[in-house]
């Protein structure tokens, strides 16, 4: 291990071709810096992050240097705390804000602000200049990102995030020397699906959360809760933070292996119906024609009689968390119980559950995925089904010199300018076989744009040129072979090639022929890494537990529904009695016989397992008005209380079910304390405690009682470090901003301490199921094969109730290749009759040019589909609106 | 809109840095600006298609050069020195003449849009100094009574 010599004391660190900054920072110095990012290194434009080097033990005078930008060293010398140095960084704070406004206190950064933070770090603390200050026009960017320019510091991370990392092409730098400006061409809805990380990337108040600032309280303020993102099946990290019985927003928390330092908009901003109006917050029970609030003791009487008649079914939902869902099986039994999936649907899980087995390659994480060096991507449009796997593909694929690479090119390894430039934006192989166009379109190698049986054949064809035993396809077209050629040439000679497939297209051809693809890689030596594409949060989970499918459990003539918003009311038309245990007042809870009020991800805690196989806990982060309830809490009182808190059902859940065992380990439990105390959701100084409450009595309530975790409703409690999977708010003493977390991480970068990576499915080397070559498709004269089509902002039902991505939600479409759009003589804009099975739906046309011949892409959440697709559909022009 | 000459010299210069596109994004900003004098919003936006790069992009390029305007000039630009040398030797008398006799202030354009003034950094020419740049041409060793001489001359 190197030793570093920092103000004349010698120190271990760890890491080779690190900067001097981050080494400094992991010791757990305190060296300030705005430019610098983790995950997006160093160019050294700020100066802020100055030390003083020493060539050796007689070298008094030393010289100042960018700890950024320098690569720290063996036996190195540094100072910290030389005055000369200290001064040096003062005098660069001074003139950083010189033009900053003097408004803190109305600023929606304050509190959590770096610029803040820094300011006090080095001492600034009189202002000299007396003059104008530099004014800029502020823009409007949209219903998610608030701007105001006065506050920059031109430190450049925002268009080194939204440009650089993420691929945005609409946010820029205008200007130069003392004018430059961080915004758009012109006003306008920024485009980039990752936006909302401008705010915790910008270390002052130019981009802030827009939604919160509707609904703002300070950080300090905040209940907080560690969670995990409901909203695809990614399943990124999420600090939801709350205040007086409402979610305010929702942040980044730092999760190395799953979501790194940023989530998606979707995630960021999808969380708002948890305040809708269309909550259920009191048991509601139907009297005569009508639905009327009723106490708990009478809705659960209710539900009790109602589940005594007839037959029962319990429909479980991917959306659910792994403890409702064991919940509503132990009501109904096991084979009473239903996932919540048409069979179709949960065939494809079952399918990507048995490829994640066949693996031998331990599942990447997040920085490995952004490290493989090919990539080929079955089926999936990942901007819109998994947005973070996105961002890290991006990653992937652009060329980032190594260590030793970067040393022949004479740059260092985290000198992010250099490297961009030695590059010159080299990227890796990465092939798309998809079914549209998708936005990693303009990084991609090679693409192939098909239904999702020739997308099948492809991969086949390339798993039969890397292993010979593999069934070959023998009547692939011309260009398809040559770019299975291409393919298999790429995947074979990467070091760490990456395969990725998913759910979306619907095909269980597609899952099978990833899994021989798969496998043939490995029989080719590679060690493929594979990363799987479930649809929602806890897909998984249900895939895991199992159950009878939707349509069988629809002939039941009771149904008991978990979250019915996922179902549509001509799915359960057959049940007598309903039952539904919902957050949001549903088409289907209308005319159900009672609705319990159920707790969203906000205001409950349980697991979820995500896409990756990994069982994730989320926590609940406050308590809402009126008597919600989690689900699985309704149920136990329905069962007579078999479960006295969240641990005793996962006890049960490990025994029952061995598979979900390791679950337990994704958190610590309920009696699990910190320094003897459990640990606050609030900061110590959250205000207004004994005001809050006054207008109904003088008393200081006591704060609720939380049996199912460590965490407390409180502001009083341990005041260290927990470990990773209870950190409530990323705070250390003199980092108020979300920059803390280099105080939470083993190292900087590196994974938070005392992390744990809980996985119940793993890659066992099983036998990948057989996969049948898919004969070629052939387009019908009448029909088209309709597609789904996903969207960050439409397809997830939930996060249509937050008003922002409603408004930036496309309206519903049926896109067309031009040439089937003229063959059934209709124009853009006109509307089409698409017949699915019994359903006729009416929709726009879009002619396009990505779409395969012989199909078409319904945009999927934004109407109502009767069947899975893909299926065939009857198109007709000349329908009316 | 370009014009069909605009667009065949911004392909040249395209094809000058082998296709690069973004690369060629300074020389299709000064084609533009040659015929037009400046680059409006309009024109950057057409140089932006034309090159497959959003209007950010090139404005990102454009606003960074000060010799790319991105506002209406008069019909003759007269950049003044403001660097070290000739703010020893008079550019004070100059700016404070330019303003009193022909009614210029620094980043402005006259309303009979004749003259645009902009300040410079060094010409090159400080053994001349004061001195400045009038469309493209260097005067040096200038005085109250030869700044009048000069301008007189540009209608
Ligand atoms: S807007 Fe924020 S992130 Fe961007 S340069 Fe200014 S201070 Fe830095
Ligand atoms: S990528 Fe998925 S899990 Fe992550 S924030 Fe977005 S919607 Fe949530
Ligand atoms: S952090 Fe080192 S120069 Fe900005
Ligand atoms: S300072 Fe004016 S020309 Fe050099």
């Amino acid at each position: 291990m190197p030793a570093i010599i920092i103000d004349g004391k010698e120190y271990r660190y760890e890491g080779e071709g690190r900067n001097l900054l981050e080494v400094c920072l992991s010791l757990g110095f305190a060296v300030p810096y705005f430019c610098w990012h983790p995950a997006m290194h160093a160019v050294g434009a700020c100066r802020q992050c100055a030390v003083k080097v020493f060539t050796d033990e007689t070298d008094t005078r030393g010289k100042i240097v960018m700890s950024c930008m320098t690569a720290a060293a063996d036996g190195m010398r540094v100072a910290i705390h030389d005055p000369e140095v200290a001064d040096f960084r003062a005098r660069v704070i001074e003139w950083l804000m010189v033009n900053h406004p003097h408004d803190c206190a109305v600023c929606d950064e304050g509190g959590e602000c770096h610029l803040q933070d820094m300011t006090v770090m080095t001492g600034h603390v009189s202002r000299r200049y007396r003059f104008d200050k530099r004014t800029y026009r502020n823009q409007e960017l949209g219903p998610f990102v608030h701007h105001e320019m006065n506050r920059c510091i031109q430190c450049y991370r925002c268009v080194r995030f939204y440009r650089d990392y993420a691929g945005g092409r609409d946010l820029e730098v205008f200007g130069a020397h003392d004018h430059v400006y961080f915004g758009r061409f012109a006003d306008g809805v920024l485009e980039s699906p990752f936006s909302g990380n401008l705010v915790e990337v910008c270390p002052t108040g130019v981009f802030t959360d827009k939604v919160f600032k509707e609904q703002y309280a300070r950080k300090w303020d905040l209940a907080t809760a560690p969670s995990v993102c409901t909203l695809c099946g990614h399943g990124c990290n999420i600090l939801p933070g709350a205040r007086d019985g409402t979610l305010r927003r929702v942040r980044n928390r730092y999760h190395h292996a799953v979501n790194g330092y940023f989530i998606c908009d979707r995630g960021r901003y999808g969380f708002q119906f948890v305040n809708s109006e269309f909550r259920v917050r009191t048991p509601l029970l139907r009297d005569g024609g009508t639905l009327r609030a009723a106490s708990a003791d009478e809705a659960l009487a209710r539900v009790r009689t109602v589940l005594a008649e007839g037959t029962v079914a319990g429909i479980g939902s991917p959306r659910a968390s792994v403890e409702a869902n064991y919940a509503l099986r132990a009501l109904v039994g096991a084979e009473r119980f239903c996932h919540g999936l048409p069979e179709k649907e949960f065939t494809l899980l079952e399918a990507l559950v048995a490829l994640m087995r066949s693996a031998r390659t331990p599942f990447p994480t997040l920085p490995e995925v952004e490290r493989a060096d090919a990539v080929i991507i079955l089926g999936e449009d990942l901007a819109n089904t998994a947005p973070r796997l996105e961002l890290a593909l991006r990653q992937a694929a652009r060329i980032v010199p190594d260590e030793l690479e970067a040393a022949a090119l004479g740059v260092l390894p985290f000198d992010d300018a250099a490297l961009r430039a030695a590059t010159q934006g080299g990227t890796h192989p990465l092939f798309l076989a998809v079914t549209g166009a998708t936005s990693l379109d303009a990084m991609a190698t090679a693409r192939c744009r098909a239904v999702p049986d020739e997308l099948a054949r492809l991969a086949l064809a390339v798993a039969h040129r890397l292993d010979p035993s593999a069934p070959a396809v023998t009547d692939l077209g011309a260009d398809a072979a040559a770019l299975a050629d291409r393919i298999a040439d790429a995947l074979r000679t990467a070091k760490r090639p990456l395969l990725i497939c998913g759910a979306s297209a619907g095909s269980p051809a597609l899952i099978a022929a990833a899994g021989q693809l798969l496998r043939a890689l490995d029989t080719a030596g590679t060690a493929p890494m594979l990363r799987v594409v479930a649809p929602a949060c806890d897909s998984m989970g249900v895939a895991l537990l199992g159950g009878i499918s939707l349509e069988e459990a629809a002939r039941a003539d009771t149904l008991i529904i978990l979250d019915s918003e996922q179902l549509s009311a001509a799915q359960v038309a057959g049940a007598t009695h309903i039952i539904c245990l919902d957050s949001l007042l549903t088409e289907i809870g209308e005319r159900a016989e009672v609705v319990l009020p159920a707790a969203t991800f906000a205001e409950s805690g349980g697991t979820l397992v995500n896409s990756d196989g990994l069982a994730q806990r989320f926590f609940q982060v406050f308590v809402p008005e009126g008597d919600i309830r989690e689900s699985w809490r309704w149920i136990a009182e329905i069962l007579g209380q078999p479960w006295a808190n969240l641990d005793a059902l996962l006890a049960e859940i490990a025994a029952e079910l061995p598979v979900f065992a390791p679950m337990r380990e994704a958190a610590p439990p309920a009696d699990y304390r910190l320094d003897g105390q459990k640990i606050p959701r609030q900061s110590p100084r959250c205000s207004g405690r004994t005001a809050m409450t006054a207008h109904v009595s003088v008393h200081e309530p006591v704060p609720p009682d939380d049996p199912d975790s460590p965490l407390a409703f409180s502001m009083e409690g341990a005041s260290g470090q927990p470990p990773a999977p209870l950190v409530p708010r990323f705070w250390a003493p003199g980092w108020n901003s979300v920059q803390a977390v280099n105080t939470f991480q083993e190292e900087v970068g590196g994974p938070l301490r005392e992390g744990v990576l809980c996985r119940v499915i793993v890659p066992a080397g099983s036998a990948p199921p057989a996969a049948p070559v898919p004969p070629a498709f052939v387009p019908r004269e009448d029909a088209l094969l309709i597609l789904p089509a996903y969207h960050l902002f439409g397809s997830e039902p939930l996060s249509l109730l937050t008003p922002g991505i409603a408004a930036l939600a496309p309206a519903p479409y049926l896109a067309l290749h031009p040439a089937d759009a003229a063959r059934l003589g209709v124009t853009v804009g006109s509307m089409v009759t698409v017949t699915l099975g019994e359903t006729a739906l009416t929709l726009p046309v879009v002619p396009r040019e990505d779409v395969p011949r012989g199909a078409g892409l319904l945009s999927v959440g934004l109407v109502e589909t009767p069947d899975a697709l893909p299926a065939w559909g009857a198109v007709r022009g000349g329908a009316h609106a | 809109m370009l014009t069909e000459q605009e667009r065949h010299e911004i392909d040249e210069e395209v094809a000058a840095v082998r296709g690069h596109a973004r690369a060629a994004v300074v020389e299709a900003l000064k084609v533009v600006q040659r015929r037009r004098g400046w680059v409006s919003d309009d024109d950057l936006r057409d140089v932006a298609a034309c090159l497959g790069m959003t209007p950010a992009e090139v404005d990102a390029v454009a606003t960074f050069y000060n010799k790319i305007f991105r506002r209406r000039v008069g019909r003759h630009v007269l950049l003044i020195c403001d660097s070290v040398s000739c703010w020893i030797v008079g550019y004070h008398a100059l700016l404070e003449h330019l303003r009193a006799r022909w009614g210029l202030e620094l980043g402005a354009t006259t309303a009979d849009d004749r003259f645009t003034l902009l300040p410079v950094a060094c010409l090159g020419l400080c053994e001349q100094a004061p001195a400045m740049l009038l469309d493209g041409e260097l005067y040096g060793n200038l005085t109250p009574a030869r700044l009048d001489a000069i301008l007189a001359t540009h209608e």
